[in-house]
């Protein structure tokens, strides 16, 4: 009996050895939390899981990455960091300047990510020309949400330039709904600030002030206009707005209580989510006035140094698996973001995301395509919190002076440096 | 008994009882000095460097200060704390006298109405951020329930509007911690001698005006320990703001708690979050030096 | 005359006392109300109006988001409570009874420590505890509410020893008594009453934690009050209020317990020396 018994255990171990001895573990920080993408987030680790290897879920909710970003701090500070975590824009390099990312050359060179990636994508992966992060996906931040229902209620026309959207906001107001749903969270008020900026200022302004930082751009009259226009927009918005979540304020749309929603592409996984259908329930523009910029947001995993050989080919996998078609298409379709791949076939994706990756190709080719700074792409954290303590401070004093803003903003950036 | 005390005055058992309550206080002093004060310095150091996402030692001098100095939040922060914790501490201390004092005129049910007072501090910060969250918010909670029971024209939206969102942390951080001082009162006005009260009374002084001379300036110690936990309370609010406000609308309600921790963790600004803590240990040391001092002072005459 | 005067002002006091009750209470009430509607009922009712249809499903769904850290929670805030508690009484033993050169200066250090904003000490002792390799456990959690605890339980048991007759101790030195014993038999035995409050006092504050619990956790080791926050601040399509207050009341319902049930000693361990700080 006991010997049975023993060589049973000998040939279950021994079955289990080949897989042991690849199988390792992956811990990923992320903060895919909501509905859709924790659905996204749950493929990723089922996808992980069948290739042998144990996902660790190290999610942490709250703030847009805000408390995931502590918690990652404290956690290389203790020599500890998880296997991959959301990390992205110029944070990446600021990461790699620490010394703590892993290279994913072999992985990179074995997929062929340079030429499935657009130039712009991969260098924001790469530190020193290493890839030590992998891309996810690729979000469009200046997008317009309209319900056209209510615009027909209304008399509205969606609009086109920024003279438009104003008339339009008049016209949904007069005929009392909520003309911008809007959540006043720090970030959404930078994301209608960028929009406004690119709508102004042009792709090439736009990048002279915040990629460039140029001082002449950051306190010019164009800028006062931007913070101008940022003033006639709260006009428009609620007195409830203060603290909301984007997606409440997409359900404001949603429901037919509000106009117009100025979010990236992500509010689109609000509207699948209630059943709704692209370009018949509700139409997704470039927002007025910036149609031939792309203001890009990418959600990328930086991939940390690792010591253990198992977890660092589960690591590889992970990256691996991330590019792989199958993946984008799921992830990308529950998010609303479109893939990095620029080969991938878009069939299956609604009409929101097929136009979005026709722009996506254009601009990248015309100059148009620019990193959110909204978004942490433009510029590091301390730059983007910098400009959203300005703007967030001013979108809320109704009293503000908008030149003085501007020469704020340049202070603001100047003083982080 | 005391003969074997005497025979064994020279032995090393003796020698060990001597240095035992060394002994037993030596892990917390160690703890204290690492724990508290060395990583007190430590941060000290940072602030002197130019540090970003990750403690580095590059050494900047006061940049660090003189921006935080220059920075507009800052200002709204260190103002909203002296706000906050003024109006907090001041009303809190308030309401809990008199609740005390009314719970202390022989009231039937006193312990039942205690634990209601008083169950509020058993809650985490989280927790009653996230309810006044919801009671607060204009266009479902309160706001919504009056106007819904006939008062049209009713509008509380102080937790949407810059000028008045500190408030609504103050409202909250009150009802939270009111019963606990409450508590605190009662107990020390159990321990007043009531022959005093008695003796006032013949004297022919009314109720309020023995409260008010004899009976509350006798419980100075109490008040002491009741500013003390609401100041720690005052300090520690961070986690109320975080789940009721966030710091906003903007940053109207934010606490140099919350500055901090934005800057030191989620804008990789280490070396001025730095600054800006120890500013606030400074602040922190001009109001408690004075207290501990006369505390230390007052025990060794006792 | 004077007779009818005082049963004005009870009148009046009653009054008063009742009024702050339904102030105290309403929160709580509503709170739990809202956890046994069902969300279409929260967005139609009203705050206070009774439950149309109670539903247990908003509990059920909480207890599956929340309930697992519930347990660590209770594996984090039982040793740390039980370890601070008996550091504190030896420390308050020592400063109270047993002075020596410096150690007044040592308590002024300690007492310090409760006005401590722990922001000043989060990177240094995660640097720590991940060279202690105790990184994202609870057992480093453990430690790190031990070590920011011990300066209140350390007040709370200094305070009330100091107002113990001296003599008591000195006579049991006289008779040969040594540290532990005095301790264990003399002075122990009287502490009940503070050993109630710091009891209480350490529970509600480490149960209540969030700071270390979001900075020191992560996963499957975080405290239900992270976990928590992690359900309400998630943005999640249509706002789940009654799993939201049922999960609230979820995280609160250990403490609550613990203040209505042993309240009274709390009061009158605080009577019995804790305030006379």
């Amino acid at each position: 009996m006991n010997a049975i018994t023993r060589l049973a255990t000998a040939v279950s171990l021994a079955s289990l050895l080949p897989l042991a001895a690849h199988a390792g573990e992956v811990e990923v920080l992320h903060w895919w939390t909501s509905g859709g993408e924790k659905r996204a987030a749950d493929t990723l680790q089922k996808l992980v899981e069948e290739k042998g290897h144990t996902w660790k879920d190290f999610a942490v909710a709250g703030g847009g990455g805000e408390a995931a970003m502590t918690v990652l701090k404290t956690r290389a500070v203790s020599g500890n960091p998880p296997a991959a975590a959301q990390i992205k824009g110029p944070d990446i390099q600021e990461w790699g300047e620490l010394g703590l990312l892993t290279d994913l050359n072999e992985v990179a060179t074995e997929q062929k990510w340079d030429s499935l990636l657009p130039k712009q994508v991969a260098d924001v992966m790469k530190y020193d020309g290493d890839y030590v992060a992998v891309p996810i996906n690729v979000h469009r931040v200046n997008w317009l949400w309209i319900n056209p229902e209510v615009f027909a209620k209304a008399g509205a026309t969606p609009p086109t330039t920024l003279e438009e959207f104003f008339a339009a906001a008049d016209k949904l107001k007069a005929a009392g709904f909520i003309a911008i749903a809007h959540g006043g969270q720090p970030w959404q008020d930078g994301t209608v600030f960028e929009d406004l900026a690119f709508s102004i200022l042009g792709a090439d302004g736009y990048r002279k002030a915040f990629v460039e930082q140029d001082k002449a751009t950051l306190t010019g009259a164009k800028m006062t206009e931007v913070f101008a226009a940022l003033q006639k927009v709260r006009g428009y918005i609620d007195a409830d707005a203060a603290g909301r979540d984007w997606n409440t304020a997409a359900g404001l749309v949603i429901n037919g209580k509000a106009g117009m929603q100025i979010m990236g592409d992500w509010a689109k996984s609000e509207w699948t989510a209630a059943g709704k259908v692209a370009g018949q329930d509700y139409q997704c523009l470039p927002f007025p006035g910036s149609q031939g910029s792309f203001a890009y947001n990418i959600d990328s995993l930086a991939m940390f140094k690792l010591s253990n050989a198992d977890n660092r080919k589960a690591q590889e996998d992970l990256a691996r698996t991330i590019m792989e078609p199958e993946f984008q298409q799921f992830f990308n379709q529950n998010k609303g973001s479109i893939p990095v791949r620029l080969d991938q076939d878009m069939s299956t994706f609604d009409a929101c995301a097929q136009a979005s990756m026709k722009d996506f190709k254009e601009a990248a080719a015309s100059g148009g395509l620019q990193p959110s700074l909204a978004h942490g792409m433009a510029a590091s954290s301390y730059v983007q919190g910098a400009v959203f303590d300005v703007v967030t401070n001013f979108f809320n004093d109704p009293k503000a002076d908008p030149a003085r803003a501007a020469q704020q903003l340049a202070a603001a950036i100047e003083a982080v440096q | 008994m005391s003969a074997i005390a005497v025979l064994s005055k020279a032995s090393p058992l003796d020698a060990l009882q001597r240095w035992l309550p060394k002994l037993v206080l030596a892990p917390s002093m160690l703890i204290v000095l690492v724990g508290f004060y060395g990583y007190i310095a430590w941060t000290f150091v940072l602030s002197f460097t130019s540090s970003r996402f990750m403690p580095n030692y590059s050494w900047v001098g006061l940049q660090q200060y003189a921006r935080l100095l220059d920075n507009d939040r800052w200002w709204v922060a260190s103002k909203n704390l002296m706000v906050f914790g003024g109006l907090f501490i001041g009303i809190s201390l308030l309401v809990g006298v008199l609740l005390a004092v009314l719970l202390d005129q022989r009231i039937r049910r006193e312990g039942f109405i205690r634990t209601i007072f008083l169950y509020p501090m058993a809650l985490s910060m989280i927790v009653t951020g996230t309810a006044w969250k919801w009671l607060l918010n204009p266009g479902l909670g309160i706001d919504k329930m009056l106007r819904d029971w006939g008062w049209e024209g009713f509008r509380f939206d102080w937790l949407v509007d810059p000028e008045r969102v500190i408030y609504c942390l103050v409202i909250a951080a009150v009802w939270q911690a009111s019963g606990f001082v409450m508590a605190l009162f009662l107990a020390g006005l159990r321990g007043v001698d009531s022959s005093i009260i008695r003796a006032a009374q013949v004297d022919g002084a009314s109720l309020p005006n023995i409260y008010l001379r004899i009976i509350l300036p006798s419980l100075g110690p109490v008040f002491f320990s009741a500013l003390m936990i609401l100041a720690h309370i005052a300090i520690k609010s961070f986690d109320l703001v975080a789940s009721m406000t966030a710091g906003g609308p903007g940053y109207a309600s934010d606490l140099p708690a919350m500055f901090m921790y934005a800057h030191t963790f989620t804008r990789g600004q280490m070396g001025l979050g730095a600054a800006s803590a120890i500013l606030m240990l400074g602040a922190v040391l001009a109001i408690l030096v004075p207290y501990l001092y006369s505390e230390l002072r007052g025990k060794r005459h006792a | 005359m004077p007779k009818r005067a005082l049963s004005l002002s009870r009148v009046a006091i009653y009054a008063t006392l009742l009024a702050a009750c339904a102030v105290y209470l309403i929160p709580l009430l509503i709170m739990l109300l809202t956890s046994f509607k069902t969300p279409d009922d929260i967005r139609t009712g009203n705050l206070l109006s009774w439950p149309e249809l109670f539903t247990a499903i908003g509990w059920i769904k909480a207890w599956d988001s929340v309930g697992g850290y519930f347990w660590n929670s209770v594996k984090i805030t039982i040793p740390a409570v039980l370890i601070s508690t008996l550091l504190g009484a030896l420390n308050g033993y020592v400063l109270a009874m047993w002075r020596f050169r410096g150690s007044q200066l040592f308590f002024g250090l300690l007492l310090f420590g409760c006005f401590l904003p722990f922001q000043v000490v989060l990177l240094p002792a995660s640097f720590t505890l991940g060279q202690l390799g105790l990184a994202n456990t609870t057992s480093g959690l453990v430690l790190v509410h031990v070590v920011y605890g011990l300066a209140f339980t350390t007040l709370f048991f200094r305070n009330y020893y100091v107002s113990i007759p001296e003599a008591l101790v000195s006579a049991a030195r006289l008779d040969g008594a040594g540290f532990f014993t005095i301790f264990g038999r003399i002075l122990l035995p009287m502490s009940v009453p503070i050993i109630m409050v710091c009891l209480i006092w350490q529970f509600t504050q480490i149960w209540n934690d969030f700071l270390f619990g979001v900075v020191f956790a992560s996963g499957d080791t975080q405290p239900i009050t992270v976990a928590l926050n992690n359900l309400v601040n998630t943005s999640t399509g249509a706002k789940e209020y009654n799993v939201d207050m049922a999960a609230a009341m979820i995280a609160g319902l250990p403490t609550l317990l613990v203040y209505i049930l042993a309240g009274k000693y709390f009061l009158r361990g605080l009577t019995a020396g804790a305030v006379k700080g």
